[in-house]
């Protein structure tokens, strides 16, 4: 081996030329790309190199760096009639492993962002229970409190989606989502506190900011594994996320994770107040519609490459990787292809497998420079498997809005440009 | 298995082990409770749960005494909801379309109203109650939210326009769609249909493109994104010509309390959901702001005035101190049959906060 020069003086003209990498050469040995010329980044002394950075304290709250400024939530303008009660994605494409870092959690508004107070925020219980109670933030910080990663994604995620590719870019098409390690208050013991009446079947949970938010949750899920919630991510939420205190429903829609969180009222019936009657009601093809769809199906995206996030490497050994999610459970398996569903391929599960939290796979591959067609299909831990958005249309039709969880197709072109496309 | 079975038997039986794949495990003792609970927190007051106990459910639980008739409810209806639903519940822009859409539910383009679509009436009184109007919540009088529920039903030609909606006959209303509400029923129809090992390999003879997003082009431009926010964030530092003109005209009217300011930034909450201001500002529900105090009313290029404001610009009235604060404290009363949803500010205070700030916000005329 030593005796065999690696890179002939042929080979690194050649590449000086056409300034490309390359895996294995047609001889199969290794072969490394070679530069033209010296790189001035290594043989020129840099600023960064000679002269003092700041020191600490100039950002008592760190900021990414100045270079990562493009990796910011985004809108979709003509979505809402405002910005106040709207929507911005989280840039999937631009983020790695199973956590979503907090200022990039995407937001969802109705009334705009409650701003209040950790000493002015109220908790109350009332209804059927033995005592109605008040409790201040500081009375919740001294029930025991745990420790849980959830994903939590809009029931309208991938929504615009439903008729036909619509959004290029997996931020668009399914950023309604976040992934976030939680601290709170199991809502059983809070539902203790008070007494809970055998009579109380179901719970309202209401937000104190000016859309006064409010769902129905039944009692079931409610003394499960509901929390009330104070912390994102080992620090208290931000205010666009419910500070002081949010409901987290594990694997359940994101309207139901009541932000700004004030009262939790106990009743025999459910309220079919506005999000649960005109909106989050799931329209079928007859006109019927299904109501309480509270349960997030299994889905999966592959988040590079896609049309934010094009292969801009040339051929070669080629990194594609996605997030993958239930409602019901774990994901034990991702399938991915590359030629539009004709060969699957196993993609390699990376990171921590939680219940009802994101999960991370990859698949590596060496690219020929040919178009392709990607999808990748989740399998949760009850044995369902992420369907075609043709199989949803036949039982759902077209009109569902929420709970598209349809296998998404990016088509990637000569030039690894991806586009968003429906394939048949 | 045996090795975790074992570690199983050692944790206590509170302990949940959660065995991953990739051998790796997640302990988990759940919070435990406490037999008679903690005693933290402390009993609520009457008028505590009285002040925010306010949901309406379909039984009738919650709804107050209280009515309101369908003409009391259009001249509210006008005067607080029109700007964004339409005069009659058609919508502007994307406001949500309240009226109408009966028969449109099975089709390509399905309207989804009060009338073709809510299951329920006291959905309309408990909404509007709690939310509306968007930017005033819980401003309206009980008696109001009926009369404006009772609107409502009119637009969805529920009832005639003599009606009158109180808690006596609140119970009668039947909604038309009240029954195409069905049970989440996935478990029978796609959870099984769903859960069977799908193809690995030739599982298609060929593909092709059905559909692309490109066709549409409403993906919004991140480049374009990008400039936008570069442009305001240079047009948030103070231009040179701003502090030159500060300085060199000491003797004109005082630059404004900033405290004053601030206050008027505060309340200009109330009416951000309609106006804008500053650099940037747009014609939105209301007209942007820029440019107005010292300005003739309603002379904002681009914004389709109400009559009334018409008719007050061309009778020559000028924003200033005195015409802002009786408009900002009574919008009604002050230009009759204009149409800016808003009941006004609450104090002579706030009204020289909002002009303050109005005034050093962009407001000023140039």
């Amino acid at each position: 081996m030593t005796d065999t020069p690696k890179h002939s003086p042929s080979r690194r003209q050649f590449l000086a030329g056409a300034a490309v990498a390359t895996g294995a050469a047609a001889t199969g040995k290794l072969v490394h790309a070679q530069a033209a010329g010296p790189d001035p980044l290594i043989t020129e002394l840099q600023p960064w190199q000679q002269y003092l950075g700041d020191g600490v304290d100039v950002r008592p709250y760190g900021v990414p760096s100045k270079h990562e400024a493009h990796v910011v939530r985004r809108t979709v303008p003509w979505l809402t009639a405002d910005a106040v009660s709207s929507i911005n994605f989280t840039p999937l494409h631009e983020l790695e492993g199973i956590i979503t870092p907090n200022g990039l959690c995407f937001e969802r508004h109705h009334s705009g962002v409650a701003d209040i107070a950790w000493g002015d925020h109220r908790l109350m219980i009332n209804g059927l229970v033995d005592n109605q109670m008040v409790f201040t933030m500081d009375d919740l910080m001294r029930f025991p409190r745990e420790n849980r990663t959830y994903f939590l994604e809009c029931a309208a995620n991938t929504g615009m989606e439903w008729r036909g590719s619509q959004l290029n870019g997996c931020q668009f098409t399914h950023g309604m989502i976040h992934n976030v390690v939680y601290t709170g208050v199991p809502l059983r013991l809070l539902l203790e506190e008070a007494g809970l009446k055998t009579s109380g079947t179901w719970l309202l949970a209401e937000g104190a900011d000016a859309s006064g938010m409010t769902r129905s949750i039944p009692m079931e899920k409610a003394l499960d594994d509901c929390l009330v919630a104070t912390h994102m991510n080992g620090e208290r939420l931000r205010a666009e996320q419910g500070y002081p205190v949010r409901l987290v429903v594990p694997g359940w829609e994101g309207n139901m994770w009541v932000k700004w969180l004030r009262r939790l009222e106990i009743g025999d019936a459910p309220w079919h107040h506005r999000e649960e009657t005109s909106k989050y009601t799931d329209l079928l093809a007859n006109g019927d519609a299904r109501r309480f769809t509270w349960e997030m199906d299994a889905k999966s995206v592959i988040t590079n490459p896609s049309p934010q996030a094009p292969i801009t490497h040339g051929p070669g050994p080629t990194v594609l990787t996605g997030v993958a999610w239930s409602g019901r459970g774990t994901i034990p398996r991702v399938d991915v292809t590359i030629d539009g569903g004709i060969t699957w391929h196993q993609a390699r599960m990376s990171g921590p497998s939680l219940d009802k939290s994101m999960h991370r796979f990859y698949y590596e591959f060496d690219w020929d420079g040919r178009p392709l067609l990607l999808q990748s299909r989740a399998h949760d831990s009850t044995g369902y498997v992420q369907p075609t958005k043709d199989q949803l249309r036949v039982v759902r039709g077209f009109n569902s809005i929420y709970h598209n969880n349809g296998i998404q197709t990016w088509a990637i072109n000569e030039a690894g440009e991806a586009e968003n496309v429906e394939i048949g | 298995m045996s090795k975790s079975a074992k570690m199983m038997k050692n944790l206590t039986l509170s302990t949940a082990l959660v065995v991953l794949g990739a051998g790796f495990a997640v302990a988990e003792t759940p919070a435990p409770s406490r037999e008679g609970g903690f005693g933290l927190g402390r009993a609520a007051l009457p008028e505590e749960i009285a002040a925010w106990d306010i949901d309406i459910r379909p039984d009738g639980l919650g709804l107050p005494v209280g009515s309101g008739d369908v003409y009391t409810g259009e001249e509210l209806y006008i005067d607080l909801c029109s700007a964004c639903h339409g005069d009659f519940g058609e919508a502007v822009g994307r406001w949500p379309v309240l009226a109408g859409g009966r028969g449109t539910l099975d089709g390509e383009d399905p309207h989804k109203t009060i009338g073709s679509y809510w299951p329920y009436l006291s959905t309309v009184w408990d909404y509007v109650h709690r939310a509306m109007p968007y930017g005033a919540a819980q401003s309206l009088s009980d008696d109001e939210v009926y009369a404006i529920t009772a609107y409502l039903m009119y637009l969805n030609d529920m009832v005639d326009d003599d009606f009158e909606l109180s808690n006596e006959n609140f119970l009668e209303v039947a909604m038309p769609n009240e029954t195409a509400f069905f049970m989440d029923d996935r478990a029978t129809t796609e959870l099984t249909a769903f859960s069977v090992e799908p193809c690995m390999e030739n599982c298609a003879d060929s593909v092709s493109i059905t559909a692309r997003a490109t066709v549409l082009s409403v993906t919004p431009e991140q480049e374009a994104a990008a400039a936008t926010a570069a442009a305001a964030t240079a047009a948030a530092a103070p231009t040179p010509a701003a502090v030159v003109e500060e300085v060199a005209a000491p003797a004109a009217a005082a630059a404004p309390d900033p405290a004053l300011v601030a206050a008027g930034e505060g309340l200009f909450r109330q009416c951000a959901s309609c106006h804008q201001i500053g650099e940037g500002a747009v014609n939105r529900t209301g007209p942007q702001l820029n440019n107005t105090y010292g300005a003739p009313v309603g002379s904002h290029d681009g914004f389709r005035y109400s009559p009334a404001f018409q008719q007050a610009g061309e009778s020559g009235m000028v924003w200033d101190d005195e015409t802002l604060t009786a408009f900002l404290l009574d919008p009604r009363g002050y230009i009759q049959g204009n149409r800016m949803a808003f009941r006004g500010l609450r104090s002579e205070e706030d009204a020289a906060a909002m002009v303050a700030y109005i005034r050093a916000a962009g407001g000023e005329a140039k």
